[in-house]
């Protein structure tokens, strides 16, 4: 249901209460996006719940848009909004892949979905995205984005309804940020990334409502990309 | 020093002017806890059966993931509570002592109406800012009642209530398989597949389902009926931290010089 | 949170007006007796007054009951005392941690208005409560020593003060157990 707002009475019209109808054209269906990235690897988690103010119209829809074999695109935030940048995302990386007579890097999407967001600058996809894969030399790198295409490459990201609950634990598990000289820093290995993902979302499942259902993992390596489902609480 | 006396009762109002002049510039006020919440209940053959989630919420954040929302009354009546947290405990809290003093005035048991009586007073008193929306139930000297107490203080009485985010969800089931007279077992059967239809499709509510029986000579708990959302995994492998670093450690021993007496017995409130 | 026959109470340092900071050495843990603290966040004018009160309160409770009051009790006055103002609050979220006669801990959490989260693991409030909340909710086991309790209470307060500009500037941890209080100082980011 699209919400249309109360009415606003605006100051300085004629008696002072002159109906102005608002309209607001962006609405929030909740979905968190994580990633971890790895040696010779990348994971990109996220989970299902489409939300809409308390109530869950559906229980299983995907946030994740695989580019190609080495890049995916997740996404939390506005679904249609959502559809319609992985729409574009898709029609221009076909495009980039027909003028260009190859396959589209890591950093070749990483810039492109920043120019597609700024694009809209003052009236901004509501959406907030993550861009994993693996870059030439085959290591692992995700990007975290705000709504209008500002963006980091790091090795961790999480961005949407569970962020608050998850990055602290990604800080402290995967960059050893509480460390002051890094000792003992662990090198996590596939398993130990995917494990991490799905016990930071049964976590955030526990105490962030909006987070619930199905956690797909996909899983970025040289031979290909996997899925996984995972099952969270549906309460 | 007003606030060392002892007081009389009834609420303060000291801190009303000073944070109106604080919110106004600016400062964020925490924000309450809030049960989003399905509570139902449903009279069956022998009685009351009251059901309710375990989930409290402040905005999207589950702020206790298993409080319980059915509230002692009297030993024949009990209360489910939605709506801002504080205002259930402590206006069923209330009425609840109320009601005991009343018992050891006159010697009787007390009724469900008094304590409707007492809470839609109550709450109309206050216009609807007492938020408490509250499922009522109990068996009296004239049978089982059930009620809805609205936070502005209107009141229904029903064979099936619902209340609370979820109530849409639970209604639905009550509207579809209720039927007169139910045994016990279908009464407890109806009213767990209400709150789990609240617990699952209302994201305000969640965690287990906790039921209350009452009948004309026991009044039953049921905590934990139906526990189908406790967390369902841990990372086997436990986990490495950085170095914590310590820059100072002292420990404080108790004095044993002094005997210090813990609190052993409760205090005496029924009759007896 | 709590351990085996123990339990900790952390908080950060920092005090600010916003993003002004004005102190770094303002825990907000208070001692009540020797096996009860009462945390009190939020704005520091009503840390301060309801400290001097609870502490008034409590003097007045153990010379009539010639006893030191149990952590239930206790929150269940600290909750009335906010109740009683529920048309005007202080700005503060309470948590009472303590130990009870039979040395088993006792943790609870309160909003603003009063409302009681008594919960058997872990509670957790003030700006960073989210933060704190998915760490707990990942790193917290049961029945956990004093050292372990040590641990984990001090790495989810540092990585998650890390994630909040309000909070910050260093750490405390208090562990009661039936030995005594155990109090850490904690090197953080001073930032």
């Amino acid at each position: 249901m699209m919400d249309f707002g109360t009415p606003v009475l605006e100051p300085g019209s004629a008696n002072g209460t002159k109906q102005v109808p608002q309209f607001n054209p962006y609405q929030d269906n909740g979905g968190t996006v994580a990633s971890i990235a790895g040696d010779d690897y990348v994971i990109v988690a996220a989970d299902t719940r489409f939300t809409l103010g308390y109530s869950i119209p559906t229980r299983k829809i995907s946030r994740v848009l695989k580019i190609n074999d080495k890049v995916m695109l997740g996404t939390a935030g506005m679904q249609a909004d959502t559809c319609a940048l992985h729409k574009v995302i898709s029609t221009r990386m076909r495009m980039y892949e027909h003028d260009n007579n190859k396959r589209m890097t890591f950093n070749a999407v990483s810039q492109m979905l920043s120019t597609v967001l700024y694009y809209k600058r003052f009236f901004p996809y509501y959406t907030f995205n993550i861009v994993a894969g693996l870059d030439d030399k085959g290591e692992g790198w995700v990007c975290g984005y705000d709504a209008i295409g500002s963006f980091e490459q790091r090795k961790i990201v999480c961005n949407g309804a569970g962020t608050k609950l998850m990055q602290p634990v990604f800080d402290n598990q995967v960059d050893w940020a509480q460390s002051w000289d890094g000792a003992g820093k662990p090198n996590l290995s596939l398993e130990q990334a995917t494990d991490l993902m799905k016990d930071a979302f049964t976590s955030a499942a526990e105490r962030e409502i909006t987070v619930g259902d199905t956690l797909q993992i996909y899983k970025i390596t040289k031979d290909g990309i996997q899925l996984e489902e995972f099952e969270l609480k549906k309460d | 020093m007003e606030s060392m006396s002892e007081r009389s009762g009834g609420f303060s109002f000291d801190n009303v002017a000073r944070n109106h002049v604080l919110e106004e510039k600016g400062m964020k006020m925490p924000k309450a806890a809030k049960t989003g919440t399905t509570i139902v209940g449903v009279v069956y053959k022998d009685g009351v059966v009251l059901g309710a989630d375990t989930r409290a919420t402040s905005e999207t954040t589950v702020f206790e993931k298993y409080c319980e929302k059915i509230h002692y009354i009297a030993p024949n009546i009990y209360c489910c509570g939605a709506g801002t947290a504080a205002d259930t405990e402590h206006t069923t809290a209330m009425i609840a002592s109320k009601l005991e003093l009343h018992r050891l005035d006159t010697g009787r048991q007390s009724r469900v109406t008094t304590c409707l009586t007492m809470l839609k007073r109550h709450l109309f008193q206050y216009q609807g800012h007492v938020s408490a929306a509250l499922v009522l139930g109990g068996v009296d000297l004239h049978g089982p009642h059930l009620y809805t107490v609205y936070p502005h203080g209107s009141t229904d009485a029903l064979p099936f209530v619902t209340m609370g985010s979820g109530s849409l969800a639970a209604m639905a089931v009550f509207e579809s398989k209720y039927k007169d007279d139910m045994t016990l077992e279908e009464g407890k059967q109806i009213v767990y597949e209400a709150i789990s239809a609240g617990i699952y499709n209302d994201m305000g509510s969640g965690g287990n389902v906790n039921l209350c029986v009452i009948t004309k000579d026991k009044t039953e708990m049921l905590k934990g009926y139906a526990k189908e959302n406790m967390r369902p995994w841990r990372k086997s492998t436990p986990y490495t931290f950085p170095k914590t670093e310590v820059l100072t450690s002292k420990i404080d021993k108790p004095r044993t010089d002094i005997s210090v007496v813990v609190e052993s017995e409760k205090m005496e409130v029924s009759a007896s | 949170m709590s351990g085996d026959g123990c339990v900790a109470i952390a908080s950060d340092t920092r005090l600010g007006q916003q993003y002004q900071t004005i102190a770094m050495d303002v825990p907000r843990m208070f001692k009540m007796h020797d096996r009860l603290f009462l945390g009190l966040t939020g704005l520091y004018t009503d840390t301060q007054t309801l400290y001097n009160l609870f502490k008034f309160k409590l003097s007045m409770y153990k010379m009539r009951e010639g006893r030191e009051i149990s952590p239930e009790t206790f929150a269940n006055l600290v909750s009335s005392t906010l109740y009683e103002k529920r048309f005007g609050p202080y700005f503060t979220e309470p948590i009472v941690v303590g130990l009870d006669k039979d040395n088993k801990p006792y943790l609870c959490g309160m909003d603003l208005l009063g409302a009681l989260a008594c919960e058997p693991d872990f509670v957790t409030l003030g700006t960073s409560t989210e933060m704190l909340l998915g760490a707990c909710e990942t790193f917290y086991r049961e029945n956990m020593n004093e050292d372990q309790l040590f641990e984990v209470v001090s790495q989810t307060l540092m990585m998650a003060t890390d994630r909040d500009c309000l909070s910050g500037w260093g750490g405390v941890v208090h562990i009661i157990s039936k030995e005594g209080i155990t109090t850490k100082t904690i090197k953080t980011r001073q930032d």
